[in-house]
């Protein structure tokens, strides 16, 4: 069994790189976001950077846009060691970044939003003709000389919102251009568009950092790539041409994760169908979804992001209003649109995002493991505070969430425990159908191991559960079976140890393509 | 595997927590919701310390404090109901014109004839025009998708209207004997305007602190997703709040309506920014999640001894509206930097 792989890195005849960045490392409190990130980004060239959720590319890109100061390691920009103190100094140098969420602002309008910060102006007064002269340049040069610069934002697609965040960078003098996942927000013709335009830039000499899930995308628009995983470079420089996919995908998920998972409890026969979800549709998110999970069994959904699994979990909760189609938890139909009906019908939910969805970060751990359940603890109106802190802190004690103090503030917890007090509030509800929706997102290696045992032994307790992650080891590694989701419809339903990683990538680029 | 390691590294690890907590006490004490309002009852003392050297036995004697305290009751039996809507994230600015028009309804001719063999009907109908505004609000905020400050906003501009339209923009001169006998009885040497204030926050904070409602108040403001995909029926709720703060100036409006013996539409005006200073300065977080009960009791005595002090002292009043913007944006500003403290040595 190979626990680590080779650290590549391919030494070249190029003098100097645009860039280069050695042994990066950067932790926030005792999580270890980077521990040696290695990367040579040439003038001219379009470097993948590829990974997993949690890999460490935000931080990676964080740092070199000047958002983050690392801990350790060097860059060095055109071969001089830098420190880049904040993202004025990163444009100073000609480092330009495109985060994921657009930070354009609705109300202005595209000239606008292109000088934000750095408007053309004399004494004060906005130089409005030149701004619009340099934007209908702009534009034309990312190939939408159609886009008026008086044009209001918030009126454009994701797509042309996009390009304007991409001309605001080019508005400065820029040599680097870092993409993180360009395309998650774009249709196929849009992203050919976005590949026109990154071959125009890096035929003017400009770099490109590209950040993507996708690896068909790399095949197209690549140079070179890098893998991180959990942090660490684990191959630097690779050209684009001779390594294959399988490679790639084999470098991302690495092999030693499997034995994390813990056993499989085979379902028995006659366990109970306790989800059944029929034909449920949510716009132009998803639709005709099916499926059913019996008590015991572990239910995955995979998909890449913006699939619409996050959306199926959802719409199942009452979240969001399903359009079309029915849920049942033991035979009962649910509300559509009801979450209070789903979880008096013992369904929880543990949403995507845990702090601003799950969590009241300022309130003490028992306040929000007990935050489905104080009513039922209460005597008529009045609150029994003692039975729900000893409720809580034998949760905690079931969950080793340590230390066992239900009065501690939630925020100061780290992301595994913060998982934990989610599922405490659960497991004191007594649901029978769980969702979970990335449940180990922003929970370290160590905890991992701990949340998949947790929710195994909940299963084998009678619960229900549907399970989303990015992370597609993690749902073939957790789940009894596994449906496979690509553009907001099931492709296939098949149990989980019939297939693997590369077969599910497979599947749904098959299936995005068709 | 793990568990005979795990149990020793359970106690290491809740000793060295609590160590550390014992080794701040002071910085604990202040986190805590008694040691916030701590500052507030140093300023109130401050306060009564100027009052006592500048004004002299007029300050400083009992009748003055009642005067203090029944001036406090009104405001303050508004500012409970509304620690409850700022705590949830909300906001009501109808409250002072809500007071006018449950004052003028209380007060036409029909009820005052209805209420001559019965006076508590007087109270009812105000607290009854108090709770519908309130119901409107909450259902225009809840249902309707539109954000507090612009529907209470409309609620200000409407029944301030409507107050108008009703009485004729004249004053309603209130001769109903019961009323305003029993609102001129004492109850142990104390005015009732005074005992309603007391009880009212009593209620309050027990309502607050020790009650499903108060509970799933502080989660919405918190965060109200969250509270959302717990099940909490945020919609619900936030009707219920409003009904609440609406049926606080319901309330107050038969105060004032006793102690001016008349209902006029002009009740209440501006009412609500004292209101929402007095909760604010008191420790209730204005984006929600944090409130206190016991702060805001304090936040209205501060305004209303800061008052007293300038009007002993002959000053005019403007400078005690000038007195009262400083002291908003002084004590808000300690408040943060409180929180902040807090967040970081937590953190």
């Amino acid at each position: 069994m190979r626990l680590c792989y080779v650290h590549r890195v391919i030494e070249d005849d190029h003098p100097v790189s645009l860039l280069e960045v050695r042994g990066l490392a950067k932790s926030f409190g005792s999580a270890k976001a980077l521990t040696g990130v290695d990367l040579d980004v040439r003038a001219g060239e379009v470097h993948c950077v590829l990974g997993q959720n949690g890999a460490g590319k935000s931080t990676l890109i964080k740092t070199l846009s000047g958002a983050h100061q690392p801990d350790a390691g060097e860059i060095r920009w055109n071969g001089e060691s830098v420190t880049i103190a904040d993202p004025v100094a990163a444009l100073e140098l000609g480092i330009a970044t495109m985060y994921q969420e657009l930070d354009v602002v609705d109300g202005l309008t595209i000239a606008e939003n292109i000088f934000l910060g750095h408007e053309l102006a004399r004494g004060g007064v906005m130089n409005r003709r030149e701004a619009a002269q340099r934007t209908r340049e702009l534009m034309k040069r990312l190939g939408h000389p159609d886009l008026s610069p008086s044009r209001e934002v918030g009126t454009l697609s994701p797509a042309n919102q996009q390009l304007v965040s991409m001309a605001r960078a080019l508005s400065h003098d820029i040599k680097l251009m870092v993409m993180d996942e360009p395309s998650a927000v774009l249709d196929s013709g849009e992203v050919d568009n976005l590949f026109r335009v990154i071959k125009e830039l890096t035929n003017q000499g400009i770099a490109v950092i590209y950040i993507s899930h996708r690896l068909e995308e790399i095949d197209r628009i690549g140079d070179r790539i890098s893998v991180l995983k959990d942090g660490a470079s684990q191959a630097s420089n690779l050209p684009v041409k001779g390594t294959s996919t399988r490679e790639l995908i084999s470098l991302m998920t690495g092999t030693d994760m499997e034995h994390a998972f813990p056993e499989h409890v085979p379902v028995p026969d006659d366990a109970p169908v306790v989800l059944e979800v029929e034909g449920l549709s949510l716009g132009k998110h998803f639709s005709d979804v099916s499926l059913s999970v019996r008590a015991g069994e572990i239910v995955g959904l995979a998909g890449l992001v913006g699939s619409g699994r996050s959306e199926i979990l959802e719409t199942i909760y009452g979240h969001r209003k399903a359009t079309a189609g029915t849920v049942r938890v033991n035979g009962k139909e649910l509300k559509p649109g009801a979450v209070t009906h789903a979880v008096g019908s013992q369904m929880g939910l543990s949403p995507e995002e845990r702090k601003s969805q799950g969590l009241l970060l300022e309130e003490p751990i028992y306040r929000n493991a007990t935050l489905s359940t104080f009513a039922r603890f209460a005597k008529g109106w009045l609150l029994d505070e003692p039975a729900e802190r000893r409720a809580t802190e034998e949760q905690m004690k079931a969950l080793e969430l340590r230390p066992a103090e239900p009065d501690r503030i939630t925020r100061t917890l780290s992301g595994g425990n913060q998982q934990k007090v989610m599922l405490a509030r659960w497991l004191i509800h007594g649901t029978k159908v769980l969702l979970l929706d990335e449940p180990t997102r922003g929970v370290d290696v160590g905890a991992r191991m701990e949340i998949y045992r947790l929710i195994r032994r909940l299963a084998s307790e009678g619960t229900a559960i549907l399970i989303v992650s990015s992370e597609i080891d993690e749902v073939l590694g957790l789940a009894d079976r596994v449906n496979v989701i690509a553009d907001g419809r099931v492709l296939d339903e098949r149990p989980a140890h019939d297939i693997d990683e590369h077969g599910v990538l497979d599947l749904i680029m098959k299936g995005s393509a068709a | 595997m793990s568990e005979p390691t795990s149990s020793p590294a359970t106690s290491a690890d809740s000793t060295r927590a609590s160590a550390v907590g014992k080794t701040n006490p002071m910085k604990q004490f202040f986190a805590s919701p008694a040691g916030r309002s701590i500052g507030l009852v140093i300023a109130l003392l401050l306060l009564v310390a100027v009052g006592a050297i500048t004004a002299g036995e007029n300050f400083m004697n009992i009748d003055n404090f009642f005067v203090i305290v029944r001036y406090a009751s009104v405001i303050g039996v508004i500012a409970i109901g509304m620690t409850f809507v700022i705590t949830a994230g909300g906001i009501d600015l109808s409250v002072g014109s809500v007071l006018g028009l449950a004052s003028v309804v209380a007060s036409v001719g029909a009820v005052q004839t209805a209420a001559e063999g019965f006076w508590p009907l007087m109270v009812f109908v105000s607290i009854a025009v108090g709770v519908l505004a309130g119901l409107t609000n909450g259902l225009i905020i809840a249902y309707g998708k539109v954000v507090a400050f612009i529907a209470t906003l409309a609620m200000l501009v409407g029944a301030r209207g409507l107050a108008e339209l009703i009485s004729g923009r004249s004053t309603q001169v209130v001769n109903n004997d019961g009323f305003l006998d029993f609102f001129r009885a004492e109850l142990l040497g104390i005015d009732w305007v005074v005992w309603i204030f007391v009880l009212v926050s009593i209620a309050g904070w027990f309502l607050f602190n020790r009650t499903t409602f108060g509970r799933r108040t502080v989660a919405i403001g918190g965060n109200a997703t969250a509270a959302r995909l717990a099940g909490v029926n945020v919609k619900r709720h936030t009707v219920y709040l409003y009904m609440i703060a609406g049926a606080c100036a319901g309330i107050a409006a038969t105060m004032l309506l006793s102690r001016t013996t008349a209902g006029t539409s002009t009740h209440g005006q501006l009412l609500e920014l004292d209101v929402i200073a007095a909760v604010v300065v008191g420790g209730t977080l204005l984006i929600g999640g944090r409130g206190t009960i016991g702060g805001t009791v304090l936040g209205v005595m501060l305004f209303a001894v800061l008052v007293n002090v300038f009007t002993q002292n002959n000053l005019s009043s403007s400078w005690q509206l000038v007195a009262k913007g400083v002291i908003i944006v002084v004590a808000v500003m300690l408040q943060q930097r409180l929180a902040n403290r807090e967040a970081s040595s937590s953190g």
